[in-house]
């Protein structure tokens, strides 16, 4: 009978973030940027329904990237999650920071229990209320969880992104600003024209009443880059 | 209880998640349990609420009294909840499984579609309330029963609908209005008279609140407008553009209008 090998713990671990990072590496990006009225969130997307973002909570958003049966199953779970919490307590007690660390724990586990470590990084976003900070987490296949300021990136190309960002990005951005700061982040990653129709943006709004969330229609994204091209910078 | 984030496999529907996981958290109408006839607590119980389509969509209104016994219970409660967007619901009962079931029945809708991507059709919400009201069957034999109305605008037919329920959970739909609690019958023999389907809005909102004082006039259980304390009926409007709650002073102005008109003729 043949012995089994022996494979060292560092070298297992280093093994599965490998192959994590490789399947992520495949999947396109996303970036959620705070402005003036809340948090925009872009991700390059040419599926019109199969989404990268969704709504989890009245002020909580998510975002993943990487393998979509994966990150989609995170987001149910997180929804799932986030109703009953606030079901079983109140609805101002369902934070973005018990649903990612939450998720940290989920995805943490997975990554040293299980072979397959998840091909996914996701966002779990925040919009305060009132003059409260907004809330931006990013968490990596690993359950590795990072509390970040401004803007966060996730993806194939998030360190390209969170390059490009930490020059051009400023704070008080409005709308229209930081939609095109996204849209020339991607561009510049990708090195090739981004068209509205590829891109599916959502903000999580501070001045709407109860659900924060929106989605944009491809209608109302084209318009807002068009009248950026009007306006230039 | 902390609710714990684990790999389900639940479907789309909150009430389905609940029963299957955390059974704990269930209002009482929907656990599985036997029905005695014996120990009822006398509790709090919501008295009139109603419904009727007119020409933009469908306007639902309450009193907002409860009821223990013959004692005021409570002069502030809420029997019409906006379910949705384009949805509310109205119950009359047991006072506590009625807010229960309402808040319930809003969290489900959200959940799916937040899942989803996309809502449930007025048809969907109407059965899955449906499903909810026959989970209080046991409770309902021991006297704790708990009906709702349900109305909305069906964006896809492009009018408002109104679905009345009974305790083992039948769905029917009503073409007009309806009305329901312990005034229920004296609201829906007022708006019989006065009822037309081609109500403007600020009719619709009249014969509403017509009716509600028909049925406080005629059930000792169902609570007048109170001029004394500013607490007036709730009404609601569903249309294409949504959900609307009409302001107390609006509600307020027509009361006050109705109690005029009749002074005159007291009958």
């Amino acid at each position: 009978m043949p012995l089994p090998y022996y494979v060292s713990p560092e070298q297992m671990m280093q093994d599965k973030a490998e192959y994590a990072r490789k399947g992520i590496a495949k999947g396109k990006s996303i970036i959620a940027l705070e402005f003036s009225g809340g948090v925009l969130i872009v991700a390059e997307n040419p599926s019109a329904s199969l989404n990268k973002i969704s709504e989890i909570y009245d002020r909580i958003a998510f975002a993943g990237a990487g393998r979509y049966s994966e990150f989609e199953r995170l987001r149910k779970e997180g929804i799932r999650y986030a109703d009953l919490k606030g079901y079983a307590y109140g609805r101002e007690d369902v934070t973005a920071k018990s649903l990612a660390s939450a998720y940290s724990q989920v995805i943490g586990n997975i990554f040293s229990m299980e072979i397959k470590p998840l091909e996914v990084e996701i966002l779990v976003l925040e919009v305060g209320e009132g003059s409260a900070p907004n809330e931006l987490y990013r968490i990596a296949f690993d359950g590795s969880i990072a509390d970040e300021r401004g803007y966060a990136t996730i993806g194939g190309q998030a360190e390209e992104l969170k390059l490009f960002l930490r020059d051009k990005y400023a704070d008080g951005l409005d709308l229209e600003r930081a939609l095109r700061l996204a849209t020339r982040a991607l561009e510049a990653a990708a090195s090739q024209k981004v068209k509205a129709a590829t891109l599916e943006v959502a903000v999580l709004e501070r001045d709407r009443a109860a659900r924060k969330f929106r989605r944009f229609g491809l209608a109302e994204v084209r318009d807002l880059l068009e009248r950026e091209g009007n306006g230039g910078a | 209880m902390e609710p714990h984030f684990k790999w389900s496999e639940a479907g789309p529907s909150f009430f389905d998640f609940l029963r299957q996981q955390e059974p704990v958290l269930l209002p009482h109408f929907a656990m599985e349990g036997q029905a005695s006839r014996e120990g009822v607590l006398p509790v709090p119980a919501g008295t009139t609420v109603l419904a009727l389509r007119y020409r933009d969509g469908v306007t639902m209104a309450g009193d907002r009294q409860a009821t223990e016994g013959h004692q005021v219970a409570s002069r502030r409660i809420e029997k019409v909840y906006a379910a949705d967007d384009y949805s509310a619901i109205a119950i009359a009962g047991a006072a506590g499984p009625c807010i229960e079931m309402a808040r319930l029945f809003q969290t489900e809708l959200a959940h799916y579609e937040k899942l989803e991507g996309m809502g449930l059709s007025l048809e969907g919400k109407a059965n899955k309330l449906a499903q909810m009201v026959r989970g209080n069957l046991p409770l309902a034999m021991q006297g704790l029963v708990v009906v709702p109305i349900f109305a909305g605008y069906d964006l896809k037919r492009d009018e408002g609908r109104i679905y009345k329920y009974d305790v083992v959970g039948g769905r029917y739909e009503e073409a007009e209005y309806y009305a329901i609690g312990s005034g229920g019958k004296d609201a829906r023999a007022s708006m019989k008279k006065l009822y037309r389907p081609d109500l403007a809005e600020d009719e619709a909102v009249h014969l509403a609140l017509e009716a509600l004082y028909d049925a406080a006039d005629e059930d000792i259980g169902t609570g007048g407008p109170d001029f004394v304390r500013r607490i007036f009926p709730n009404v609601k409007l569903v249309t294409r553009a949504g959900i609307q709650e009409i302001s107390d002073d609006r509600v307020a102005a027509v009361c006050e209008a109705i109690v005029n008109a009749r002074r005159s003729t007291p009958s």
